[in-house]
């Protein structure tokens, strides 16, 4: 706006920096807390620093055994990361086309988000209960004999954090097919291509490093979620689950440990994806065409 | 890659021509099919659940198992008192009207917030990068665990917390404030802690589609900052607004996580009288709750919907 820095910039710079440390300071604090002394509290001081928090959670030594809760998060994370990646992909290729229920689905998918998670976890579970009902009552004996649910972590739970992670995976390829230059596939197809070497030759590597920022939503809001998985999940909760448990039980820097490492594995994933999309943007830089740049 | 070269890539397909996107229609593998997959995760479990909520929600219960047979017991159990009791109030709407006062100061704080923040970064941050970065330091928090950003509260503001200490340490308190934490206070910063970000997102990027020669044109008119912000960027920011309220509405509204932890266990919630009756198995009444809490949010969605058109806007 103005030439020179006014009084207004500075007072909204130092209004972002407060927001900021608002932002990060809390978590700073446990980031610190968590290397609390043996015999240190949940609040300052530090009584000595070291790793001791950490072992008795790596070691299951003090809390209930998180390491099961940790592999299955992790799995189920990995499993919720593929499947919004190759299913977004789909229906965003889907939406550059017209189709009949285009409106409606786009509408269902919003509306998912939308629809507090409370609601839409209990009718995963509604479903599953009935469905557990009508297959006890009228399947046959091999499958009705041993079946306690059908409820579990890769059943009603991969519906529900899907429900979650697969609107937001179709915005952002909206955000990319908009921006998508469609005379690329027009030269390809000029060129004789097939619908899917236009798509794995030239469509896939221009949007690869979103697709990637796709994958990094699946993953790291499956990581996170709770409020979907608290009715949906069965018998094994997830890791924010356990968590969200220990909040009223643990009163040891152990919990402080624990959001330490889930944070993390979060941050350890973005870190991974911005690499990832670092190295393709330079890659696509080196052997993209300089045609029409000045 | 320089600034207008990126926005120049972002203008060109806009002007995709009507034989471009019939060639786009014929291509390869039929719309509907590509996006089947997608669609039937929705209707399992999205569509389907919903219409059985609504569907349980007149169901019999007892104390062991939900009977399907048709009673409206769910919501006069749900809304019992409410006639007879009045003027005072009944649980439930007490539980509604509480709330609802979340939803509305929470609205409030993350709205001011939100929009001071995308306005800086929209107009006063120069260069793109610059926005980029100060854009991702913004939402990187969103990335990680609720749970431990509420957690993380509480070496601040616990009993023993810095906040106290600092409080105990200038001599402004004698004794430990006790309202920091687990009270409706601590559940409001969460809330603003935790989803500022669903306000600075959307509000951020219909900022930056409005064009800089209007605030220029503005400015010559002799319009000051104030009235450039109020009758130009207010206005032309208001989509954004209207998404990020819809959002954070919605979610004070059906939350039961940030009541609990925040909170205490202490405070009601529309959300948490659902899971209330879930923990108890009561199926049905937990269904009924459900409606009731989808109508509302419905309705409000509504009423911001009427303020813009959200569909055309994304």
């Amino acid at each position: 706006m103005g030439e020179d820095r006014s009084t207004a910039f500075y007072c909204l710079a130092a209004f972002f920096a407060l927001f900021v440390l608002f932002l990060y300071g809390p978590m700073i604090v446990i980031f610190i807390l968590s290397f609390q002394g043996p015999t240190g509290g949940l609040t300052f001081p530090l009584n000595g620093l070291s790793f001791h928090w950490f072992e008795r959670l790596w070691h299951g030594g003090g809390i209930v055994d998180i390491s099961d809760a940790f592999k299955r998060s992790l799995a189920l994370g990995f499993v919720v990361m593929i499947l919004t990646v190759l299913l977004s992909l789909t229906a965003g290729l889907a939406f550059r086309k017209r189709f009949r229920g285009s409106d409606l689905l786009f509408y269902v998918a919003v509306a998912s988000l939308i629809v507090p998670s409370i609601v839409t976890s209990l009718g995963i579970a509604l479903e599953f209960r009935l469905l557990d009902d009508f297959l006890k009552n009228h399947a046959p004996a091999w499958i009705a004999g041993d079946l306690k649910t059908t409820m579990g972590t890769f059943t009603s739970g991969l519906g529900a954090h899907l429900t979650w992670t697969l609107p937001f995976g179709l915005l952002v390829m909206f955000a990319i097919f908009n921006r998508f230059d469609g005379r690329y596939e027009e030269a390809a197809r000029d060129l004789g291509a097939t619908p899917w070497q236009t798509l794995r030759y030239v469509v896939l590597p221009i949007i690869l490093p979103s697709v990637i920022g796709v994958g990094l939503f699946g993953f790291t809001l499956s990581w996170d979620e709770i409020a979907r998985s608290s009715q949906a999940m069965g018998e094994h909760n997830t890791l924010p689950m356990e968590l969200q448990a220990l909040t009223t039980t643990v009163t040891t820097p152990e919990i402080y440990a624990l959001g330490t490492a889930t944070t993390g594995v979060s941050f350890g994933v973005i870190a991974l994806a911005l690499v990832a999309i670092t190295l393709i943007r330079a890659r696509q830089a080196r052997f993209g065409s300089d045609a029409g740049q000045a | 890659m320089t600034a207008a070269a990126d926005t120049g890539a972002v203008a060109a397909p806009k002007a995709e021509s009507k034989a471009a996107q019939t060639a786009i229609d014929r291509v390869g593998v039929p719309g509907w099919l590509q996006a089947m997959p997608f669609g039937l995760v929705f209707l399992f479990f999205f569509v389907i659940p919903l219409i059985l909520v609504v569907i349980v929600s007149f169901w019999d219960y007892n104390d062991y198992a939900m009977l399907p047979s048709f009673t409206t017991r769910s919501y006069t159990e749900t809304f019992e008192g409410c006639l007879t009791q009045f003027p005072d109030l009944c649980t439930i709407l007490k539980t509604y009207l509480s709330t609802a006062k979340f939803c509305f100061i929470v609205w409030l704080t993350t709205l001011l917030i939100g929009f001071t923040i995308a306005y800086f970064l929209a107009f006063y941050v120069r260069t793109v990068t610059m926005q980029m970065v100060l854009f991702l330091v913004c939402t990187i928090p969103f990335w990680t665990s609720n749970v431990i950003r509420m957690i993380s509260w509480i070496p601040l503001l616990g009993r023993n917390g810095l906040v106290n200490l600092a409080l105990e340490r200038a001599h402004i308190v004698d004794k430990p404030v006790e309202w920091l934490l687990y009270s409706p206070f601590s559940v409001g910063l969460a809330f603003t802690h935790l989803f500022t970000f669903f306000m600075v997102v959307p509000i951020f990027n219909s900022m930056m589609r409005i064009d800089k020669r209007l605030i220029e044109a503005a400015y010559d008119s002799g319009a000051s900052g104030w009235q450039t912000l109020w009758n130009l960027i207010v206005p032309l920011s208001k989509p954004g607004i209207v998404i990020g309220s819809i959002f954070v509405v919605t979610i004070v509204m059906g939350d039961f996580i940030t009541f609990d932890v925040m909170g205490g266990e202490q405070i009601a919630s529309a959300g948490k009288v659902v899971e209330t009756r879930l923990n108890a198995l009561q199926f049905p009444p937990a269904a009924a709750n459900a409606v009731i809490l989808l109508a509302v949010t419905l309705l409000i969605i509504v009423g911001l919907n009427r303020i813009v058109d959200v569909r055309k806007e994304l």
